[in-house]
């Protein structure tokens, strides 16, 4: 029965309509700026510098990616449609005015509501969106909040310190832990690897930093929550996250954008390494503005995101729950050169109205031995259109390497696509790669067996869409999980009764 | 007031008459067998008792404990406790029986004006259902009716039966594809929920599950109407005669 059909596209394409249930991270905070004019030129690339009071081999840094980028097209591969981007009229840097605060008491007030407001209290005794009065005994989280252009706080630095770890804006890591920096930026995502990539190491403003030394647990969560609020404005951040040997860490992004009716540009690019015997677990709730039901404004979200497994038996493993931005770019991966090295990849992406995804993973074998698994689950609701795109690769090292994929698509009423691009290149015949690959719909069946056991539609779909994505969202942590089942349901909610 | 009643029910699937005029009063305590040929309307008369979608009430009425249910959502009839024991259950991967049933228990407790039943409370009485339908103890983890076979599907709507206590439970051909020992638990879960305060009504083309689960009143429809009624008798002399010479 068709009608039955649309009906159940029609009740999931509404829950941006005005109910109350909107876009709820959609407010905008009055706060002065201090806003670079829009445009793009070697001038614009030295005021940023100039601005982070940043050494002279990092303005150089940044000006050999300016002009790499001059020479690099757009990609134009991805499954996806959008106007060409004006990068002349974007303002390359914005940060609330004054003196970067030394401590959390310096901290903008207003600036501190805003986070409030998202659910992410930056006072140290914080704890994740969601999770109501901090209990002694439950695992703190420290944050870095990234507003616009800068990081604005980072919580629980002293604690972290005491362990060795360091967590601190990028601005501060060029500042303070030189060394390291030029090391290892721009060593798992080169300058220019791809147009966006260069981009983003011409005009990065901030972002997070994290060294965890040898053979360090890090005690707590890190987390980091990215924030656009000024018009016109790009966010451009860059996290570099090493894990020592031996070391462990689990870190956590999420990030919000006001409501607004243009499209704003967000190009992030995110480095992790792991040496050996090292494990970085990195976790991603994005959650950007994905635009009107008519699919004005959102965000661009073209984000370069990779790992490193340089040690022998190192392992990255990336988890995506992705409900937000009007387009995804997003292919977070793991280079796997050290022996036995474990790359691993959980995604759910969930588009609705006129969103468009192209999201994936490569996962490039080099080691011998090496091992990944990828399990992608796509949901794709109202007219919008949503591809898995990833690429294995068997290098001739890589004896004895094993690739597990498992790539599910869900859809939810007629007029939505999924799409499916997978690319395997073996160059060594023993390497094993399985992919599995399904592709389902909410029947109008399923609803009515729920409505008839008493559960209304609304819920019978959060609970079919939760069981969907269970794979993925098992391997987040707890408190994260709980958010991201969270907000699947809310991105799910009709306009019903 | 009956239980149910159901006076010059029409019904149309697809602009085309199924049902012509059905007329039923089905009291407490009662177990009411509609029997008839294939195409006969039977089980258009279970799905729309329950309201699915795509079948169209044309003119009539049709009462639960005097509550016209014929504007009510689907979801609204099963809190008002109109249950559906599909002919055909549908699968859905990745939802757990637990989750399932849960919600389903949650919602009516909810739909009552109560405290939805904690987890360790919701679980000691599936896991007693569960036990009833000889169902494994790893059957609450596994995924709605996913990878069931025919006979566990149909007992897996009994288990829901029996936990959600609805008033009246429409069983739509649950005895059909069983071998003779599901016949049985299915029976055994059927006999164990019937009680005074509330009614059960089989619809089945043979009469080889009433052997086990006794009715007190048996209908035959034929082209869309009731056009025999009687007592158990019926369905034995259907099983030797046939359905041919009732006429149409």
């Amino acid at each position: 029965m068709p009608e039955r059909t649309s009906e159940l596209a029609d009740l999931v394409g509404q829950e941006h309509a005005a109910t109350g249930r909107e876009y709820a991270a959609g407010f905008v905070t009055e706060i002065e700026a201090d806003t670079l004019p829009p445009g793009l030129d070697e001038s614009i690339v030295r005021a940023i510098s100039t601005k982070k009071e940043e050494p002279p081999w990092m303005t150089e840094w940044r000006l050999d990616a300016y002009r790499r980028w001059l020479s690099m097209p757009p990609p134009r591969w991805a499954h996806v449609q959008f106007p060409d981007i004006d990068f002349q009229a974007i303002s390359y840097f914005s940060a609330p005015k004054g003196d970067a605060p030394k401590s959390l008491d310096e901290v903008d007030p207003e600036l501190l509501r805003t986070y409030e407001k998202l659910g992410i209290p930056l006072h140290e005794r914080a704890r994740l969106a969601g999770v109501e009065a901090a209990d002694e005994e439950a695992p703190q989280v420290a944050v870095d909040a990234v507003f616009d252009s800068v990081s604005v706080a980072t919580t629980f630095k002293e604690r972290l310190a005491e362990a060795g770890v360091v967590f601190c804006s990028m601005s501060e890591a060029i500042r303070e832990h030189p060394d390291l920096v030029r090391r290892y930026l721009g060593s798992v995502v080169p300058k220019p690897d791809n147009f966006y990539s260069a981009l983003n190491s011409a005009v990065f403003s901030d972002g997070s930093f994290v060294y965890v030394p040898k053979g360090t647990r890090c005690p707590m969560e890190l987390s980091t929550y990215f924030r656009i609020n000024a018009e016109n404005t790009g966010q451009f951040e860059r996290t570099l996250i090493i894990a020592d040997e031996g070391a462990y860490v689990s870190y956590l992004e999420g990030c919000t954008a006001p409501m607004r009716d243009d499209n704003q540009l967000h190009a992030a690019v995110v480095e992790l390494v792991a040496l050996e015997d090292a494990e970085i677990k990195y976790s991603t709730v994005q959650n950007w503005y994905p635009g009107d039901e008519q699919g004005n404004g959102g965000i661009y979200n073209f984000v370069t995101k990779r790992g490193a497994c340089l040690g022998d038996r190192s392992k990255i493993s990336w988890t995506q729950v992705e409900t937000g931005s009007a387009i995804t770019w997003k292919y977070p991966s793991v280079v796997l050169r050290g022996a036995d090295s474990v790359g691993e990849f959980y995604s759910v992406a969930l588009t609705r109205n006129f969103q468009q995804a192209d999201t994936g993973t490569k996962m490039t074998h080099i080691g011998p031995r090496t091992k990944s698994t990828i399990v992608s689950k796509g949901i794709s609701a109202g007219s919008s259109q949503n591809s898995y795109r990833g690429r294995v690769r068997m290098n001739p090292g890589a004896r004895g390497a094993r690739n597990h994929t498992q790539c599910d698509s869900l859809l939810i009423g007629d007029a939505c696509g999924a799409h499916t691009f997978p690319y395997i290149e073996s160059k060594l015949p023993s390497s094993v790669i399985e992919h599995e690959a399904t592709t389902s719909k909410v029947s109008d069946e399923q609803l009515f067996l729920c409505q008839q056991r008493g559960i209304d539609p609304e819920k019978a779909v959060a609970m079919i869409v939760n069981g969907f994505c269970r794979d993925v969202f098992r391997t987040l942590p707890m408190e994260f999980a709980v958010e991201a089942a969270k907000l699947l349901e809310v991105s799910l909610e009709g306009a019903v009764g | 007031m009956s239980l149910l009643r159901i006076e010059d029910l029409h019904v149309e699937v697809d602009g085309k008459p199924i049902l012509v005029g059905i007329d039923l009063a089905v009291e407490a305590g009662e177990v009411h067998a509609v029997m008839g040929p294939n195409g006969s309307g039977k089980s258009t008369l279970a799905n729309v008792l329950a309201g699915r979608p795509g079948y169209d009430v044309v003119r009539g009425s049709m009462t639960v404990d005097g509550e016209d249910v014929r504007t009510l959502s689907p979801e609204e009839r099963s809190l008002h406790g109109l249950f559906l024991a599909f002919q055909y259950p549908i699968e859905i991967p990745g939802v757990s029986n637990m989750e399932f049933l849960k919600a389903a228990v949650d919602a009516h407790a909810l739909g009552r004006g109560e405290e939805p039943p904690t987890a360790v409370d919701f679980v000691k009485r599936a896991r007693v259902a569960a036990t009833r339908l000889q169902f494994d103890p790893d059957f609450l983890k596994r995924g709605v009716n996913d990878g069931f076979s025919g006979g566990e599907k149909k007992r897996n709507e009994i288990l829901q039966m029996l936990i959600l206590e609805p008033r009246l439970a429409v069983l739509d051909e649950t005895d059909s594809g069983l071998d003779i020992d599901a016949l049985q638990v299915v029976a055994d879960g059927i006999n164990a929920f019937r009680a005074n305060s509330n009614a059960v009504v089989l619809v089945t083309h043979y009469q080889r599950l009433l052997n086990y689960v006794v009715p007190d009143h048996v209908h035959v429809l034929a082209d869309g109407r009731i056009v025999h009624s009687g007592d158990r008798g019926l369905a034995l002399e259907l099983e030797e005669r046939g359905y041919g010479w009732l006429g149409g």
